[in-house]
């Protein structure tokens, strides 16, 4: 065990490093991309703030299109732009192009679900004060969601986490490629087992830390 | 201060319903003015054209001699905040304290901090609520939250507040402190009050005039206490006749 430690501490340390990096990064970009076409699929909807058939069918489909794409396919197509945007393909910075644009259309249905969820009743209360709908969206929608929204980003967390380690299998690093070299081609089944608990034990951690901030900052259960 | 002329709303669906057909109203500065009628009559919907909620199909609603349907965007906002609006169901922001609600009117305003604290001071004094200032809506009770509605609803200091069945979630004596508040505020603040309701006590309570609303049709209006003592109309003498039935299933009415 304490062998097994001292052999393979390192490469485990900066696994761990480039997954929490790749996954971080992209869960970032992810919701700059997503959370504004969630916010215009909820405004845009049929009984929305500022109704428009055109643009929430388009953008819907878009979404959808972009959320039917096997994220390994995704990966493989989206190489030529990964090259023309961090200027190479291969290692976890490069992995964070498609681990973006795989994760923006999920990231807008997450949010899209947490505003709808807002009680309806509240957004009519603040149109009857002179909201413009600029200020429904700040003042109204997105802080009466944030304990939902919170949901939505530990969710949307732990699925990049393990999207990262499928792109570990393409070059990306991190833990889900030490698992595949180590592991899968030189029958090392003991890393493989340790880098799983690592993973286990990092995603464990990612939703306890979501849960406490949620309960938090909710105020509808004080 | 209100004046409606021909209302007419008719909600498009499969088949077209008649919400409300030409309704003809008029409050004046000041006064206590309620509507009453059963469920579905369309009183809800009279309100929620008056409060800019609903477009009328027809006719015409004049705020303070403004015709609603004809002003401008901008325009419109202006006049939304010379209206306070409260509803059964309260709608308050259950993710900000109580003075961080009765703020938010005066934050869409801009208004400075510091005077938004005062103005926010004055009013939770107003509705009683001082030492709840920092409580969240969850950790109050349903008058208590109806009392900070109230408050935002009077934040921008409107001249008419429209409440669309204030004290329907409540019990009686709740109700009973409710309605004193707003008889209150229209006596103190000279405000106009715009009363909508199934509960003929409301309208003994503290309307002093009274409109009929059966089945999308104003079927009379007056004088609270000349209709309640000479009702004309089935729609009214029904409304009074149950009044004991109204009264032990009030709260009942979750809509």
């Amino acid at each position: 065990m304490m062998e097994f430690i001292t052999k393979y501490w390192q490469i485990m340390l900066a696994g761990t490093g480039e997954t929490l990096y790749m996954t971080f990064a992209s869960t970032l970009f992810a919701y700059l991309l997503g959370l504004p076409l969630g916010v215009i699929m909820v405004v845009t909807a049929r009984g929305g703030i500022t109704p428009n058939q055109g643009v929430n069918k388009v953008l819907g489909t878009i979404i959808n299109i972009g959320r039917s794409i096997p994220f390994i396919i995704l990966m493989l197509v989206l190489i030529p732009f990964t090259r023309f945007v961090v200027g190479k393909a291969i290692g976890s910075t490069a992995a964070i192009v498609p681990l973006t644009i795989a994760a923006a259309p999920f990231v807008a249905r997450v949010v899209e679900q947490s505003l709808a969820e807002v009680d309806h009743g509240v957004v009519e209360a603040a149109r009857t004060m002179g909201a413009t709908k600029w200020q429904i969206v700040y003042k109204v929608m997105l802080p009466e969601s944030v304990p939902s929204l919170m949901r939505g980003l530990s969710i949307t967390t732990i699925t990049l986490l393990g999207y990262s380690a499928m792109a570990g299998a393409c070059g990306a690093g991190g833990l889900g490629d030490i698992a595949i070299r180590y592991g899968y081609h030189r029958y090392q089944f003991d890393v493989m087992v340790a880098t799983v608990i690592l993973i286990i034990v990092i995603v464990q951690l990612i939703q306890m830390v979501f849960d406490a901030i949620t309960k938090k900052i909710d105020k509808r259960n004080k | 201060m209100i004046r409606i002329e021909g209302l007419t709303k008719v909600f498009k669906t499969s088949t077209d319903v008649v919400a409300l057909h030409d309704i003809n109203m008029h409050v004046e500065r000041g006064e206590i003015f309620g509507v009453i009628g059963m469920s579905g009559a369309g009183k809800s919907t009279l309100l929620r054209c008056i409060a800019q909620l609903e477009t009328p199909t027809e006719g015409h609603i004049y705020i303070d001699g403004d015709d609603i349907s004809r002003l401008s965007g901008n325009e419109s906002l202006a006049l939304r905040k010379r209206v306070g609006v409260i509803f059964q169901g309260y709608h308050l922001l259950m993710q900000r304290t109580v003075r961080a609600n009765i703020a938010f009117p005066l934050e869409l305003e801009r208004m400075p901090k510091d005077r938004i604290d005062a103005r926010v001071n004055e009013l939770l004094e107003l509705v009683g609520l001082s030492e709840k200032a920092d409580a969240y809506p969850s950790q109050l009770s349903g008058g208590q939250m109806q009392r900070v509605a109230i408050a935002r609803a009077l934040a921008n200091e409107p001249k008419i507040i429209l409440c669309d069945e204030p004290t329907s979630a409540l019990d009686s004596l709740t109700t009973k402190s409710i309605l004193g508040l707003l008889k209150d505020i229209n006596k103190k603040l000279g405000v106009t009050v715009f009363i909508i309701t199934h509960e003929i006590g409301v309208v003994k309570a503290i309307c002093d005039k009274v409109a009929v609303i059966n089945d999308g049709r104003l079927v009379e209006q007056g004088e609270t206490e000349k209709i309640l003592r000479d009702p004309q109309h089935p729609a009214t003498k029904l409304l009074l006749g149950i009044e004991d039935i109204d009264n032990s299933a009030k709260g009942g009415d979750a809509e």
